[in-house]
């Protein structure tokens, strides 16, 4: 889709906030599901916990956190143009200002998550 | 040339209506999300690290006090709210008719079921004697 259409910034920003928003709707129903386990199966929830810590756990911690992040951002940015559409001129300088605030903010934050994978 | 619509979100109904309605709530969940969703992230992603939160973490430590119960509730509804509604907008896009009444029909349900889950477990965890 992306590659076919020759994507530019105003497509992949769209696409991609739907991506993510697909991709958080998932771990919130995983996530449901384990709180749940807190109360209903306590040890079971400890077990699912000890995997959420694992390396593949923490890498996928990262990109939840970064889908998270992205579509925040993006929604921002939406309803920024939404209403005050003048800025619909300048949907592209926003996207990239959508960028600069996902790597200063993100990068730290995955730092910290991927941290103990390499024994700290 | 300014552009009237945005360049990732949909247009606004010109006319009212629950059209509209949805489109308003919409935005007005994204934004307490921005809030909400990040903070959860900060707090219990960066701030507590997910090996430290074993069952017993959760009864005394996060949900210790009503103000964080009543927090991750409102997180909990809201997220519903957004995520159901954001379906609603993916599944006009691909599917018409009975197919995408279907489809609703079931996302509908799993909203309502995840809600119920996990209202249930922020209202009946014990608390640790004080």
């Amino acid at each position: 889709m992306l590659i076919r259409y020759r994507a530019r910034e105003g497509m992949l920003a769209w696409a991609f906030h739907r991506i993510s928003g697909v991709a958080i709707w998932v771990f919130v129903i995983f996530h449901v599901i384990d709180i749940f386990l807190s109360g209903a199966d306590p040890g079971a929830y400890d077990t699912v916990l000890q995997i959420y810590a694992s390396p593949i756990g923490r890498l996928a911690e990262t990109l939840l956190g970064a889908a998270l992040l992205y579509h925040a951002l993006n929604g921002l940015r939406i309803i920024v143009m939404d209403f005050w559409p003048i800025f619909t001129r300048y949907h592209r300088q926003l996207w990239y200002l959508n960028w600069a605030l996902f790597t200063i903010v993100g990068l730290p934050v995955a730092f910290v998550i991927l941290k103990p994978i390499f024994g700290q | 040339m300014t552009q009237r619509y945005s360049r990732s979100g949909s247009v606004r109904p010109t006319r009212q209506g629950s059209e509209r309605t949805v489109w308003y709530i919409m935005r007005i969940t994204g934004l307490a999300l921005f809030v909400l969703s990040l903070s959860h992230f900060l707090i219990l992603h960066v701030l507590y690290d997910p090996k430290d939160q074993t069952a017993a973490f959760i009864a005394n430590v996060r949900w210790s006090s009503l103000f964080w119960r009543a927090n991750d509730w409102l997180f909990l509804t809201v997220v519903i709210v957004h995520a159901v509604l954001g379906i609603r907008i993916v599944a006009g896009d691909y599917l018409n008719g009975r197919s995408r009444t279907a489809v609703m029909t079931l996302f509908y349900l799993l909203g309502l079921c995840l809600f119920a889950f996990g209202t249930i477990v922020v209202a009946t965890l014990p608390q640790p004697p004080a």
